[in-house]
């Protein structure tokens, strides 16, 4: 089970973030739980100086960006 | 604060902060370009320690900017260490300004370091990227 979590306060773009996040983890065929960190503070627990941001398992993988389908894809795995 | 990056363009600027003069400069200089709006002042520490939300910020950004005090590289190090590349680099010892363990730090030195980041940031230019928050 992969824990997705998009750090972000809610803009378009944390909402594509979301939507690829959720596109590679079934393409992958792997279970997932996906959070959406709203918050300011918690964000900022990550380290995150640039939103939005996608942590896999706790750890971020990217920042400041949307990737693409296929660069979640490679985090994932 | 974490900023919403949504209108791209994000420079960030990695000082080493290092214990002498010239490190301190690098650090005051940094706290300038982020107050004046120029580049984001960025944890090199955060880099060298591998948190993960500060190295995927740092290479989720247009720019990069790292802002040693002497020829040992520290910050660049610290960049390296992360897996950053193609980041510019302003050594302070490199313009004129002498490495010494003091802390005693002239305005005229800060002002000369701020000026040759600006240029550099400017010459190497970022892409910007289109708006989505307004
Ligand atoms: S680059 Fe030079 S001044 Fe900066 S931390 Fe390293 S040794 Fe100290």
């Amino acid at each position: 089970m992969k824990k997705l979590q998009v750090l972000g306060t809610g803009c378009p773009k944390c909402k594509k973030l979301a939507e690829n996040a959720e596109a590679a983890a079934k393409a992958l065929g792997i279970e997932y739980t996906l959070e959406k960190v709203t918050n300011i503070s918690d964000i900022m627990k990550f380290g995150v100086m640039t939103t939005p941001a996608l942590a896999v398992d706790g750890v971020v993988t990217s920042a400041g960006k949307v990737p693409s389908v296929d660069e979640i894809k490679s985090m994932m795995s | 604060m974490a900023k919403c990056s949504c209108a791209g363009g994000v420079k960030v600027v990695l000082p080493c902060s290092g214990s002498a003069n010239v490190g301190q400069i690098a650090n005051e200089a940094a706290k300038r370009l982020d107050i004046e709006g120029t580049a984001k002042f960025f944890c090199t520490a955060g880099l060298g320690g591998h948190v993960s939300g500060m190295v995927a910020s740092v290479k989720g950004a247009d720019k990069v900017l790292v802002l040693d005090g002497c020829p040992v590289g520290c910050a660049r190090k610290c960049a390296e260490e992360a897996g950053i590349s193609g980041f510019e680099r302003v050594v302070v010892s490199e313009l004129g300004i002498e490495k010494k363990h003091e802390f005693n730090i002239a305005e005229a030195d800060i002002q000369k370091v701020v000026a040759q980041c600006r240029a550099t940031l400017s010459a190497s230019g970022a892409k910007k990227g289109a708006g989505c928050c307004g």
